[in-house]
């Protein structure tokens, strides 16, 4: 039986994390076809995407999510797929969501694999535990977790295109985007940061800030910081990792002053070294990190700024 | 205004997660509760709403008898009054969930009047199913709009604001309206000790509502691989400060 995806994009190249969401679908089996918003979306062949439906419509132009999952809703009557796969991202589990509520079927969603008789695994708690479960119904509704599945290629030709001319009511276009406000960019992004050092209720204060903004100055580093620091409005949210901050996936995350919550732990487990800075040796963040530093922060932190600093003018 | 607020009663857990013998829940003899921090910042934002415009905030739970804390907890921060669905201690999908919610809500308006505003956490703490607030949108026949980081209303409206790469997409939502929102939307007031104790007597209505069997059913839970590596200690105090540099070079980010 075929099985549908929802493939976003930007301008026309797919993004990874719908890829990512095209390998989980092809694990279902079954002659695997895509809906894409606006486009065309080039490419997707190599994916494994045998027929691309293309929806091309002004009324499309803004996003309207309920307006997305008619799309979906008309395809899965024209194709009767098995499943239909989006990626775990906001428009990716709102689509399906809306799909699900249209439809009364489950829906799981953020899933990281699937097994033959209708189970899956998905992640709960931002990443820090896995469910397996089963869909109790003939048409599955799932979302791909982000990065837990990889991107693969195939050697297929390019995917047929079928335009599809969407049936919409006006209840499917009463939520949609009316307005884009563009922010400035400011300095370097925490999502996408090399460095981040980030500061936990041991930094003790939004002065004690200072070192951490220093540091990661010298090391083109953003600054991060746990959910104790937003909530005492030392640090704005923005600067928040973990379960509902932001996730990271640096080359070294420099944790000061950080317990090592789970829900911390599920915004920075991405990165490839952790290292602790902490006075409590004990503390649940060791046994995440790859080093340590056991201590007052309030000294190391400058004495580690003063270190690069000298190795930095040598 | 009259908004409703849904909150979950979540395990809050420290370090690391630790399951029943059976799987199929966490270890909680230990901890303390909580419900999401998104949820959090909706019940700060709907009584914000309410300060300015006036009107009530009605705060709902679908949890077991001890949910009742988190309800009471909400009241400290501004709730007038609470529903309780008290369940036994199994879980519900989110099919169920939304279903009960939706049940509630036609009993409570039919005596106190439509909900202008029902508002949501983008995702429950726990099972991060993303959809209870659009499962409940539809049946209610409201729009919705989920992950915002901005709200206000006016002349009958909700403007929603949602944060994308290079800056904000806006929604204009005719109410009654669904809405779910994110953690940083504002910063949620810590409760007074009166706010605390004026909580403990406002009214909270319960009703047992039926448990439909699941159609997303938990077979098991699975702590991932990965949990409890132990870290090299590079040292202790200031003087690991070279050792440190040193494994940055190493690792190419100095
Ligand atoms: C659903 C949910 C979602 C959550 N989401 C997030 C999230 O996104 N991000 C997040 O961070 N938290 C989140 N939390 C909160 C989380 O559970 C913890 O409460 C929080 O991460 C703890 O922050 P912390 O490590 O700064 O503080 P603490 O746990 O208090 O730890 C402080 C640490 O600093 C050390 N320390 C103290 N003084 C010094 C010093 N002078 N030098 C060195 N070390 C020192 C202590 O030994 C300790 O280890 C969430 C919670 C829930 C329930
Ligand atoms: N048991 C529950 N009781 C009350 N509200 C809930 C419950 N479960 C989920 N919700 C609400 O629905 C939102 C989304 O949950 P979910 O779809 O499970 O991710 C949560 O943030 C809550 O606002």
């Amino acid at each position: 039986m075929t099985v549908l995806a929802l493939v976003e994009h930007d301008g026309g190249s797919p993004d990874e994390l719908s890829l990512q969401a095209l390998a989980l679908a092809r694990d279902l089996g079954g002659p695997l076809h895509a809906l894409a918003v606006g486009g065309p979306v080039t490419g997707l062949g190599a994916y494994g995407v045998e027929t691309l439906h293309l929806v091309e419509d002004d009324r499309l132009a803004a996003y309207a999510p309920a307006a997305w999952a008619a799309c979906l809703e008309q395809l899965v009557d024209q194709l009767q797929p098995s499943a239909v796969v989006a990626a775990g991202t906001n428009r990716g589990n709102e689509a399906l969501a809306h799909l699900a509520a249209r439809r009364d079927l489950p829906f799981a969603a953020n899933v990281i694999g699937v097994g033959g008789d209708g189970t899956v695994t998905r992640v709960r708690w931002g990443g820090s535990l896995l469910e397996e479960a089963r869909i109790d119904s003939d048409l599955k509704l799932l979302t791909a977790a982000p990065h837990m599945v990889e991107a693969a290629t195939v050697n297929g030709g390019e995917a047929a295109v079928q335009p599809l001319d969407p049936e919409l009511s006006d209840a499917d276009l009463v939520v949609r985007v009316v307005e884009h406000a563009e922010t400035p960019s400011a300095g370097i992004s925490l999502a996408e940061a090399k460095v981040v050092v980030s500061g936990g209720r041991g930094v003790g204060s939004a002065d004690g800030f200072g070192m951490l903004e220093e540091l990661a100055g010298l090391l083109n580093a953003a600054v991060g910081c746990s959910r104790v620091v937003t909530m005492a409005g030392w640090r704005p949210h923005t600067d928040q990792v973990g379960q509902t901050g932001t996730k990271v996936a640096p080359d070294l995350y420099i944790a000061c002053g950080i317990s090592g919550a789970t829900q911390h732990i599920a915004g920075c487990k991405g990165a490839k070294k952790i290292l602790a800075i902490n006075s409590d040796a004990e503390a649940p963040i060791l046994s995440n990190a790859d080093y340590a530093v056991i201590g007052d922060l309030a000294e190391i932190v400058p004495a580690i700024t003063a270190e690069l600093r000298k190795a930095q003018s040598s | 205004m009259r908004i409703l607020v849904c909150v979950k009663r979540v395990p809050l857990t420290g370090g690391k997660m630790v399951l029943t013998a059976d799987e199929q829940a966490l270890e909680t003899r230990h901890l303390g509760f909580t419900i999401s921090p998104h949820e959090e910042c909706g019940v700060e934002e709907a009584v914000k709403l309410v300060e300015a415009h006036g009107g009530e905030v009605s705060v709902l739970t679908l949890g077991p008898a001890e949910a009742e804390e988190q309800i009471r907890d909400s009241l400290a921060n501004g709730g007038d009054r609470g529903v309780h669905l008290v369940t036994d201690s199994e879980e519900w999908d989110a099919q169920a969930t939304a279903a009960a919610i939706v049940a509630a809500v036609h009993a409570d308006e039919g005596t106190g009047g439509a909900y202008d505003l029902i508002v949501f956490g983008n995702e429950s703490a726990d099972a991060g199913n993303y959809q209870v607030g659009i499962r409940v949108a539809y049946a209610l026949g409201r729009p919705v709009a989920t992950g915002l980081k901005g709200l206000s209303v006016a002349d009958g409206r909700a403007r929603c604001e949602q944060e994308v790469p290079g800056g904000r997409d806006i929604y204009e939502l005719p109410l009654p309206a669904v809405v779910s929102v994110l953690e940083g939307i504002n910063l949620p007031r810590y409760p007074s000790v009166p706010a605390k104790l004026r909580a403990r007597s406002k009214p909270v209505e319960s009703s047992s509502p039926e448990r439909p069997a699941p159609q997303l059913e938990k077979v098991r839970l699975v702590v991932p691989p990965g949990q409890g590596k132990q870290a090299e200690v590079l040292g202790t105090g200031p003087e690991a400060a070279r050792r440190v540099v040193e494994i940055m070079r190493e690792i190419g980010v100095a």
